[in-house]
C-alpha cells in the first residue's frame, strides 16, 4: 500500500512527526516526561529514600555554623540524597520532589481550567460578535494591563483562611490566566468564522452551539494545544513566585518557591547555598522543559501567535 | 498636530474612567473582608462598646458605598476620623489611613515607592537597551555564532524565574566574587553612588531576564523589516549600512517593541516586587505583604489602586508615544 498520497496523514500526526524530528523539542519532551513521572511517583520515591519531608534531624546540623547542615553539599549523604534543610534538618530530597508535585499539579489544573474557559469564550466572542465581543475584548484589555501580582497578593486579605490556599492559588491564577488564551483564540477563530464550511453549517440551520463545538473547535485544536503548552511554564513560575513571596502554598506542604525563599538568608551569608541549588534546579528544569516542548509544538503546528493590540 | 492632541485628550479621558471604575471595583472587593479590622484596633479585652467605638472611629459602621464616597472625597478634600480631642486628620490628597501603622496611606506609599521605582525604572531602561541592541545584532548576524548565542540566551532568560536568578547573582557576584553588596537599599538623596551600587545587581537581574523576549521580538522584526522594499531602495540610493539599519530598519521595528513594552508594564511592577524581596529592600511589595498579614485594608486598597494607577498612567504614555510614532494609531 502506498502512503505517498497527500492528505492521508492528518495534520495532527504530521505535527507530532515534526515534534519528534525537532531536537530541542525532543529534549523538552524528555524533560517533561521525566518531571511528570517524578512528580507522580514522588510519594513512592520519598518512601524509597527512606525519609519524609517532615521529620526534624537536629543531629545533622552544626550549631557552630548557625545550624547549617554538617558535611559538604548541604549534607548530602547516602540517607539524604539532596542533603537536609538548614535549621530543621528535614530531608531536602523529599521536599524537592513533593514540592515539584505541588508545582506541577497547580500549573496543570490551572492550564486545564483556563484552556476550557478561554477557548469557549474566545470562540464564542468571534462567532457571536456584536456587544458580547466588544464587552469581552474590553474586559480582556483591562485584565492585561492589570498589575496581577499585586492583586494576587492583596487577595490574601479577603479570602478566609478556611479556604485551602492551593485552591485559592488555582482560582487566582485561572482568573488572570484565561485572558491571554481567550484573546489569541478569538483572533484565530475570527479568521475561520467567515469561511465557507461555517457558512454552510449555518445555512442548513445548525445551532450556534453546534457550529462552535463541531465546526470551529476541531479546527482550532492545534492553536489551543500550542497556547496551552506554552502557558504551563508561566503558571509554574507564577505559583513559585507567590509561594516565594509567602502568599502561596502554606507550610508544611512542600513548595519549591517557599524553599527558595527560605534559602535567601543562607545564600546571603554563604553558609548553605545548596539549600537554594536543589529546589532551584528543579524549578528551572520544570520551566525549561515545558518551554522547549511548547516552542516545539508551536513550530510543529506552524501557528503564528502574533501579539495583537 | 490637532489629530494628536485630540487623541491625547481622548486617551486621558478614558484612562480616568478606567481608574474610577477600577477603584470602585477594588473597594467593593476588599471591603468584603471577612474579619473585622476594628477587632484588631479594639485591643483586649474587647467589650462590645469599645468595638462599636472603634468601628465608628474607623468609619467602618457606614455602608461600603458611603465609605467609597468618603474615600473619593478624601482624595479631593482630605478627611478626618473621630471628633473632639482624639480627631485624626488626613490631609488631601488622602488615600485612606492605616490604623495599625498610625500613618496616612499616602505617606506610607511615598516612603516605600522610591525603592520599587528605582528598581523598576533602572531595569526597564537596561532591558530595552540590552534587548533591542542584542536583537538588532542577532538579526544582522543571522545564523552566525552571535545570533545563536543571543537566541540561546533568550531561551535561558524565559526559563529562569527572576527570584531564582537574583539569588544566583547574589551567590556568584556578592558572595563568591565579593564584588557587589548583597542586599539593602540606599536612598538616592543620601548617596547617588551607593544608591546605584546597591541597585546594579537587581537591575541587571530583572533586565537580563526581561530582555530575552525583546531580543526575540527585535530579531524577528528586524529580519522582516530588512527584507522590505524601502530598505532596498535606501541601499540602492547609497545610504550607509548604519543609516539603513538604524533609521530605516529599526524605526519600523520600534512600534511592535513599544506595544510589547506597554503589555509588560504590569509585569515590571511585579518583577520589581519580587526583586525587592530577593535583595531585602523594603519597597511597596514588602508594605503590601505586611498589610495583608495585619488585615490593614486601607493600605492594601491603597497599594493596589496605586499600582493600577501606575500601570494605567504608563500605558497612557506608551499609547501617546505610539500615536506620535505611527500616525495610523492616532487617526484610527
Amino acid at each position: 500500500m502506498s502512503s505517498s498520497v497527500a492528505g492521508v496523514v492528518s495534520p495532527t500526526r504530521q505535527a507530532l512527526r515534526r515534534v519528534r524530528r525537532d531536537r530541542s523539542a525532543r529534549f523538552g519532551l524528555v524533560l517533561v516526561v521525566v518531571l511528570i513521572v517524578v512528580a507522580a511517583a514522588s510519594p513512592l520515591l520519598v518512601k524509597l529514600s527512606g525519609q519524609d519531608a517532615f521529620t526534624y534531624h537536629i543531629d545533622l546540623l552544626d550549631p557552630v555554623r548557625g545550624n547549617a547542615p554538617r558535611g559538604s553539599f548541604g549534607g548530602v549523604s547516602a540517607e539524604h540524597w539532596f542533603g537536609v534543610e538548614p535549621l530543621t534538618g528535614r530531608d531536602l530530597f523529599s521536599i524537592v520532589v513533593l514540592g515539584l508535585r505541588t508545582s506541577l499539579v497547580i500549573a496543570i489544573v490551572v492550564t486545564l481550567v483556563t484552556t476550557v474557559i478561554g477557548t469557549l469564550l474566545g470562540i464564542t466572542a468571534a462567532y457571536v460578535g456584536g456587544w458580547f465581543d466588544a464587552v469581552l475584548s474590553r474586559f480582556l484589555d483591562f485584565l492585561f494591563g492589570f498589575p496581577q501580582l499585586v492583586f494576587m497578593i492583596a487577595l490574601g486579605i479577603i479570602v478566609p483562611t478556611s479556604v485551602p490556599r492551593p485552591l485559592l492559588l488555582i482560582g487566582v491564577l485561572s482568573f488572570f490566566g484565561w485572558a491571554g488564551l481567550a484573546r489569541l483564540i478569538r483572533a484565530q477563530a475570527r479568521s475561520l468564522v467567515t469561511r465557507e464550511f461555517v457558512e454552510a453549517a449555518r445555512s442548513v440551520g445548525s445551532s450556534g452551539w453546534w457550529v462552535i463545538t463541531r465546526e470551529l473547535l476541531p479546527n482550532l485544536l492545534g492553536p489551543v494545544l500550542v497556547i496551552a503548552t506554552l502557558a504551563i511554564p508561566g503558571y509554574i513560575g507564577a505559583e513559585a513566585a507567590l509561594s516565594f513571596l509567602g502568599v502561596g502554598v502554606p507550610p508544611p506542604t512542600p513548595s519549591l518557591g517557599r524553599s527558595i525563599s527560605d534559602s535567601i538568608v543562607w545564600v546571603y551569608t554563604g553558609t548553605d547555598p545548596w539549600f537554594m541549588v536543589f529546589p532551584g534546579i528543579a524549578l528551572f528544569t520544570a520551566v525549561l522543559g515545558f518551554t522547549l516542548l511548547g516552542d516545539g509544538v508551536r513550530d510543529a503546528f506552524d501557528v503564528r501567535l502574533r501579539r495583537t493590540h | 498636530m490637532p489629530g494628536l492632541v485630540w487623541f491625547v485628550i481622548r486617551r486621558l479621558f478614558s484612562a480616568l474612567l478606567v481608574m474610577l471604575a477600577l477603584s470602585l471595583a477594588v473597594y467593593l472587593v476588599f471591603y468584603a473582608i471577612p474579619t473585622d479590622p476594628a477587632l484588631l484596633a479594639c485591643g483586649k479585652p474587647c467589650t462590645p462598646d469599645r468595638l462599636e467605638q472603634a468601628r465608628h472611629f474607623m468609619q467602618l459602621d457606614q455602608s461600603t458605598m458611603q465609605q467609597y464616597l468618603n474615600f473619593l472625597k478624601g482624595i479631593v478634600a482630605g478627611r478626618s476620623y473621630g471628633e473632639g480631642a482624639a480627631v485624626l486628620h488626613c490631609d488631601a490628597p488622602c488615600f485612606g489611613y492605616s490604623f495599625p501603622l498610625a500613618r496616612p496611606v499616602s505617606t506610607l506609599i511615598a516612603d516605600r515607592f522610591p525603592v520599587t521605582a528605582s528598581i523598576a525604572l533602572g531595569a526597564a531602561v537596561l532591558w530595552l537597551v540590552i534587548g533591542v541592541s542584542l536583537g538588532v545584532l542577532a538579526a544582522l548576524n543571522r545564523g552566525r555564532l552571535l545570533d545563536r548565542l543571543a537566541v540561546g540566551f533568550a531561551l535561558i532568560g524565559v526559563s529562569t524565574p527572576s527570584f531564582l536568578f537574583g539569588l544566583l547573582a547574589i551567590l556568584v557576584f556578592g558572595f563568591w566574587l565579593n564584588m557587589v553588596p548583597v542586599n539593602g537599599y540606599v536612598p538616592l538623596t543620601e548617596s547617588p553612588v551607593d544608591w546605584a551600587w546597591h541597585l546594579v545587581t537587581p537591575w541587571l537581574v530583572l533586565a537580563v531576564l526581561q530582555a530575552s523576549s525583546y531580543i526575540r521580538l527585535t530579531r524577528a522584526q528586524m529580519l522582516e523589516e530588512l527584507n522590505l522594499d524601502h530598505i532596498t531602495t535606501a541601499r540602492a540610493k547609497g545610504a550607509g549600512e548604519r543609516r539603513v539599519v538604524v533609521t530605516h530598519g529599526l524605526r519600523g521595528a520600534l512600534v511592535p517593541i513599544i506595544t510589547l513594552f506597554g503589555l509588560d508594564l504590569g509585569g515590571l511592577l511585579g518583577g520589581a516586587i519580587l526583586t525587592e524581596k530577593v535583595f531585602s529592600m523594603q519597597g511597596l511589595g514588602d508594605l503590601l505583604i505586611d498589610s495583608v498579614g495585619n488585615l490593614d485594608v486601607a493600605v492594601v486598597v491603597g497599594v493596589t489602586l496605586f499600582a493600577a494607577f501606575l500601570v494605567i498612567l504608563a500605558n497612557l504614555v506608551v499609547d501617546i508615544v505610539h500615536g506620535a510614532l505611527d500616525p495610523r494609531v492616532s487617526h484610527g
